[in-house]
C-alpha cells in the first residue's frame, strides 16, 4: 500500500440542459488501497468541506454486480483495468501525480441528468419488449422435466452475466447497444424454456433499440474489449440468426 | 395491544392449504377495479409486483435505483434453498422446516416456516421456466451444493451470482407486465411516507429524486418490500443506498417493529482496510464447502504475520489451528453463521488474528485444489476469486483467503402475521424488510427463499384476502387531507434537514454512528454497554440536527439529501435496537449478551423467559418505546439447545 497525489479533471453538469465543463481538483494522500469511488468519497467529502457541492455519480452495490456504477475514465469505460467495473478498479492502477480525467457515459441513449450520472431508461424499455419468458407464476413444470446439457447452461449463463452498465454503449462510435441486447436474446435463446419465443423477442428488442436511437454495429468490436463481464460478440452473432430467422418467417 | 399472528388452525402440514382453501378471493372483474402499491423491486417486490399484474390488479412499483434490475438482491451470491431432495440425500420439507427453525434458535413461528418450506419447491420451478440459468449436472439434471447449518445439499445457484440471476428473472416478469400495462413502474423514486385514511394504509408518498418533486400515489393496500437495515452499521455487505427508511415511516405511522437487534453477522467477509473504506465484501457462504478456516496455533506465528515476516502459506499443518473443525466436528466449517463468526472474534480477541489489524482468519483453498484441481474449483468460485484478488491484490489460488465477520443481513424487521400484513390494516411487508421465518438466525440461501416465496406464492393469495372486501372502496383522490397533510410533511422535514446548514457531511455522523453500533450492538452485547449506548446515539443525534451540511437545493437531484434523509432514520433504529437488545435477557442466535453464555462460551437461551417474538410500538421522538410480545408456541418441533457438535 501507498498513498498517491491525483489531479481529478471532472465533468460538471447541472442538469440535461446545462452544458456542462471539466473542473479541476487536486486530491492528496490516497490510498492505492482503496477504490476508485472510495477515491470519490475523499474528493467529495473534500468538496463538502469546502463548501461546494459533490459529484453526483451512480452506484450502489459497489462489488461489480449492479451496474450502476458508468464512469468514463482516462478515455475509457469503467477506467484502464479489465474487466472491471468502476467500483472494482482500484487507485493501485494509477500513478503518483496522474491526471484522471473522469466523464460519464456519452450517448444519445443516454442523457446526462447530473455531472457524472446518466439515464439508462432505454435499457429497460428494450427489455420490457421481449426479454423474458412469457410465462405467468404458478402452473410450470417440475424444474428437472427438461434436461438441459450443461455446455448450453453454461453458455446462457456467460450471456445472462450481463449487468446492464452501458459501457458497451458508451465505447461504441455508433452507440450502438447490440451487445447489451444480444446478451439476453442469447441467453433465452440456449435455453428449451426461451427458445419458443426467440425470434420474436429478437425482432422486438431490436426493433425498440432502433427506434430509441442507439446506433447500428459494424462489427468493430469495441463493446466486447471494453465489457466488464466480457460478454463475447459471438453473442451479435447468434442475434443476427434470430433475427434473421425472425425476418424469414414473417 | 394484543398481537394476533393469525395463524390458521389444523394440523402443521395442512394449514396452507387449508388457509387457500377457506381464504376470499377477488374476481377478475373487480381485481381491475383495484390498486396495489409495492415499494421495493428486489426480489421480493419484483416478483410480488409482476404476479399481482398477472392476476389482473393495477399495481404501481417503486424503486430509488435507476431501474429494478440492480435492487441489492443482485448481490447475492451463494444460493437459494429448496427442499426438492434432487440429489436423494434424504432432503423433505419437514427437514428443511427443521433446519430453519433451529437455525433461527428457535425463535421464529413454526407456521410461517413450514409455509416456507413447502414453497420452496415452486419456486425454483419458476425461475427454471424463467429461463434462470441454474448450475447444471452433465446429465443436464440441476446440480446442488451445501450451506451452512445442514447436512444435506439442497442449495441451487448460478455460479456465484445466483441473487442476480433469480433477480433478473423476476425483472424480467415484470418487464412483461409494465409491457402489458399492467404494472406501471416508478425508478428513482424514494418513499417517503405511508398514507392512512381511516386507519388503513391507501397509499404513499415520494421523493422524485431527479426533479425533487413530492408525489402522492393512492393504493388499495400497500406492500413494503424494501429490504433490510444492516447499513445502520455504516459498513456492511449491503448496498449504498440499502435503508430502513421506508420501513421506519412505517414504524412511526403505527405498525410494530419486530426484534430489531436480530442482525446476522456475517463470517466471510473481506476485512476492513482503511478508514476511507465504504462498504465490505462478502465472500460467499459456499466458499466453506470446500475451503478450510483456520488460525495459527502460535502467538507468535500470528504475530509475525501481522507483521509481515511470515505468510499463511508457510505455516506448516500441525502449526494450524482448524478451529471450527476442532470445536464443531460433525459440522465443521459449515456451522451456522452466527457461530462460526462469534468463534473468528474469539480466536482473534485471544491474539491469533492474522492481516495488519489482527482481525481477520484464514479461509484456505489449498486442500480441495489439491483433491480437486485447480480449474473444479475455478469453475465453482471464479467470480469470488477474481473479485478477491481486485480487492486485495492478493491471488487465492495461491495463498490463504483472509476474511472477518461483517453485518450483512437484519432478521428483525417490520411486524407481520401469517397473512404478511403489518399492525396497520391493508399494509403489507415482504422480503427482509418483514421480521418473519429466520428467528435470531437465519441459514444460508434461505433469503432469496423467502424473499421469492413472500412474492410469488404468498402475497398473491393473502392480498386477496385483504382486498376482497375492499372492492367497493373508490380510489381515494391524491388531493384528501390525508394525502396532503403527508406531503406537508414530508416538504417540513426535508426543509428541516436542509437548514440545519452545519460544518459536517452526512457520512461523517453515519460512520460514527457505525462505530458506536459495530461496538455496543454488534457481536458481543452487555447491560452496560447498551445502556451507554442510548444516550451516545441521542447525543450524536441531536449533534446532526446542529450541525449536517447539506449542499445544494432540495429542488433537482441531490444525494446528500438522499443519505440524509436515511441517517436520520438510522438513528432512531439503532436506539430501537439497543432497547431490544437489553430487553432481551439473554443469548439467541446472532443476538449475543455476554452475561448469558454456557462455560464453553456457546449462547444460552432462556426458553422460560425469552421464547417471544418482541414487536415495539413507536412512542415519539426521543421517548424509550412500548414491547409487545407475541409468545411462539412449539408444537411440532421438540425446542433443544442448538448444537452443532
Ligand atoms: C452480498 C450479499 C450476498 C447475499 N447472498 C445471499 C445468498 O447467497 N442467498 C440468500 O438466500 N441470501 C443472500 N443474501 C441476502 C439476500 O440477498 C437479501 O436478503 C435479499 O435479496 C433481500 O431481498 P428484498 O427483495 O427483500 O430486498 P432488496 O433486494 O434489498 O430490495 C429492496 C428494494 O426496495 C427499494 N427501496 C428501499 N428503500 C426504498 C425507499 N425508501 N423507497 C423506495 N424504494 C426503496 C430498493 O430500490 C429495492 O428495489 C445476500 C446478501 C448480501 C448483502
Ligand atoms: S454487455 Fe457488457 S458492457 Fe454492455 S451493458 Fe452488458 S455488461 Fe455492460
Ligand atoms: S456500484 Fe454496482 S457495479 Fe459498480
Amino acid at each position: 500500500m501507498a498513498n498517491i497525489n491525483v489531479k481529478l479533471k471532472i465533468w460538471r453538469q447541472k442538469n440535461e440542459k446545462d452544458a456542462g465543463k471539466f473542473d479541476v481538483y487536486d486530491l492528496k494522500g490516497v490510498s492505492t488501497d482503496s477504490s476508485f469511488l472510495e477515491m470519490m468519497d475523499v474528493l467529495n467529502e473534500q468538496i463538502i468541506q469546502g463548501g461546494g457541492e459533490p459529484v453526483a455519480f451512480d452506484h450502489d452495490c459497489r462489488e461489480g454486480i449492479c451496474g450502476a456504477c458508468s464512469m468514463f475514465i482516462n478515455g475509457r469505460a469503467h477506467g484502464p483495468d479489465t474487466a472491471v467495473t468502476t467500483c472494482q478498479l482500484h487507485m493501485r492502477s494509477f500513478s503518483d501525480g496522474e491526471t484522471i480525467t473522469v466523464e460519464p457515459w456519452r450517448s444519445s441513449g443516454f442523457p446526462v441528468i447530473k455531472d457524472l450520472m446518466v439515464d439508462r431508461a432505454a435499457f429497460d424499455q428494450i427489455l420490457q419488449e421481449g426479454g423474458f419468458v412469457s410465462i405467468n407464476t404458478g402452473g410450470v413444470p417440475d424444474a428437472n422435466a427438461i434436461p438441459i446439457p450443461k455446455d448450453d447452461a453454461d453458455a446462457s449463463f456467460d450471456a445472462a452475466t450481463c449487468i446492464g452498465c452501458g459501457a458497451c454503449v458508451a465505447t461504441c462510435k455508433n452507440g450502438s447497444a447490440m451487445l447489451f441486447v444480444s446478451a439476453k436474446v442469447s441467453q433465452l435463446a440456449l435455453l428449451p424454456q426461451g427458445r419458443v419465443e426467440a425470434s420474436r423477442r429478437a425482432k422486438a428488442m431490436v426493433a425498440k433499440m432502433d427506434e430509441l436511437g442507439f446506433g447500428s454495429c459494424t462489427n468493430t468490436g469495441a463493446c466486447e474489449v471494453e465489457c466488464p463481464k466480457e460478454i463475447s460478440i459471438a453473442n451479435i452473432a447468434r442475434l443476427n440468426r434470430e433475427f434473421l430467422g425472425a425476418n424469414i418467417k414473417s | 395491544m394484543v398481537l394476533d399472528a393469525k395463524i390458521p388452525k389444523g394440523p402443521l402440514a395442512e394449514k396452507w392449504s387449508k388457509y387457500k382453501a377457506s381464504q376470499n378471493l377477488v374476481n377478475p372483474a373487480n381485481k381491475r377495479k383495484l390498486d396495489i402499491i409495492v415499494v421495493g423491486t428486489g426480489l421480493a417486490g419484483a416478483s410480488a409486483a409482476a404476479s399481482f399484474g398477472e392476476l389482473g390488479f393495477n399495481v404501481k412499483a417503486f424503486c430509488y435505483q435507476d431501474s429494478p434490475r440492480r435492487a441489492h438482491s443482485i448481490a447475492a451470491q451463494g444460493g437459494i434453498n429448496a427442499a426438492k431432495n434432487y440429489p436423494n440425500d434424504g432432503d423433505t420439507v419437514y427437514r428443511l422446516f427443521y433446519d430453519t427453525i433451529k437455525g433461527g434458535d428457535y425463535r421464529s413461528r413454526e407456521a410461517n416456516v413450514y409455509r416456507l418450506a413447502e414453497v420452496s419447491n415452486s419456486i425454483i420451478d419458476q425461475c427454471v421456466a424463467q429461463g434462470v440459468p441454474f448450475a447444471r449436472e452433465y446429465g443436464g439434471l440441476l446440480d446442488n451444493r451445501s450451506f451452512g447449518g445442514a447436512l444435506v445439499s439442497r442449495t441451487f445457484y448460478a455460479r456465484g451470482q445466483t441473487g442476480q440471476q433469480l433477480l433478473l428473472g423476476a425483472y424480467g416478469a415484470l418487464n412483461r407486465q409494465i409491457k402489458a400495462g399492467k404494472v406501471k413502474m416508478y425508478t428513482r423514486s424514494e418513499m417517503m411516507d405511508v398514507v392512512l385514511v381511516d386507519g388503513r394504509a391507501r397509499g404513499i408518498v415520494t421523493r422524485n429524486m431527479v426533479t425533487g418533486a413530492v408525489e402522492s400515489h393512492f393504493g388499495h393496500a400497500v406492500v413494503l418490500a424494501t429490504g433490510g437495515y444492516g447499513n445502520v452499521f455504516f459498513l456492511s455487505t449491503n448496498a449504498m443506498g440499502s435503508n430502513v427508511s421506508a420501513a421506519w415511516k412505517a414504524y412511526k405511522r403505527g405498525a410494530l417493529f419486530a426484534n430489531p437487534c436480530y442482525v446476522q453477522i456475517h463470517p466471510t467477509c473481506i476485512p476492513v482496510h482503511g478508514e476511507f473504506q465504504s462498504k465490505l465484501t462478502l465472500m460467499s457462504e459456499s466458499l466453506r464447502n470446500d475451503g478450510r478456516i483456520w488460525v495459527p496455533k502460535k502467538k507468535e506465528d500470528a504475530a509475525a504475520i501481522r507483521e509481515g515476516r511470515l505468510k499463511g502459506s508457510e505455516i506448516k499443518e500441525d502449526d494450524r489451528d482448524y478451529y471450527l473443525e476442532r470445536r464443531y466436528p460433525a459440522f465443521g466449517n459449515l456451522v451456522p453463521r452466527d457461530v462460526a463468526s462469534r468463534a473468528a472474534k474469539e480466536r482473534c480477541d485471544a491474539g491469533f488474528g492474522v492481516g495488519k489489524t489482527g482481525l481477520a482468519v484464514f479461509l484456505d483453498f489449498k486442500d480441495s485444489i489439491n483433491r480437486l484441481g485447480e480449474d473444479a474449483i475455478r469453475a465453482r468460485y471464479g467470480n469470488l476469486f477474481q473479485m478477491y484478488e481486485k480487492i486485495t491484490d492478493h491471488n487465492p489460488y495461491k495463498t490463504p483467503m483472509m476474511i472477518y465477520p461483517a453485518i450483512h443481513y437484519t432478521m428483525g424487521g417490520i411486524w407481520v402475521d401469517y397473512e404478511l400484513q403489518t399492525t396497520i390494516k391493508g399494509l403489507f411487508a415482504a422480503g427482509e424488510a418483514n421480521f418473519s421465518d429466520h428467528g435470531a438466525n437465519r441459514l444460508g440461501a434461505s433469503a432469496l427463499m423467502q424473499g421469492l416465496a413472500d412474492g410469488y406464492f404468498v402475497l398473491p393469495y393473502t392480498i386477496q384476502n385483504y382486498l376482497a372486501d375492499q372492492i367497493n372502496v373508490p380510489r381515494i383522490p391524491t388531493d384528501h387531507p390525508a394525502f396532503k397533510q403527508a406531503e406537508e410533511d414530508v416538504k417540513a422535514f426535508i426543509n428541516r434537514l436542509k437548514s440545519v446548514n452545519g460544518k459536517q457531511s452526512v457520512d461523517h455522523f453515519h460512520k460514527i454512528l457505525g462505530h458506536y453500533v459495530w461496538d455496543f450492538i454488534g457481536m458481543a452485547r452487555d447491560k452496560q454497554g447498551l445502556e451507554s449506548v442510548i444516550g451516545k446515539i441521542r447525543a450524536l443525534k441531536a449533534e446532526f440536527w446542529k450541525d449536517v451540511r447539506i449542499p445544494g437545493e432540495v429542488k433537482g437531484l441531490n444525494t446528500e439529501l438522499e443519505k440524509a434523509n436515511r441517517v436520520a432514520d438510522f438513528f432512531e433504529l439503532a436506539e430501537l435496537m439497543a432497547h431490544d437488545a437489553l430487553e432481551r435477557e439473554e443469548s439467541c442466535g446472532g443476538h449475543f449478551r455476554t452475561e448469558f453464555q454456557t462455560p464453553e462460551g456457546e449462547a444460552k437461551r432462556d426458553d422460560a423467559n425469552f421464547m417471544y417474538v418482541a414487536a415495539w410500538e413507536y412512542k415519539g421522538d426521543n421517548q424509550t418505546p412500548q414491547v409487545h410480545k407475541e409468545p411462539l408456541n412449539y408444537e411440532y418441533i421438540e425446542v433443544k439447545a442448538r448444537n452443532y457438535k
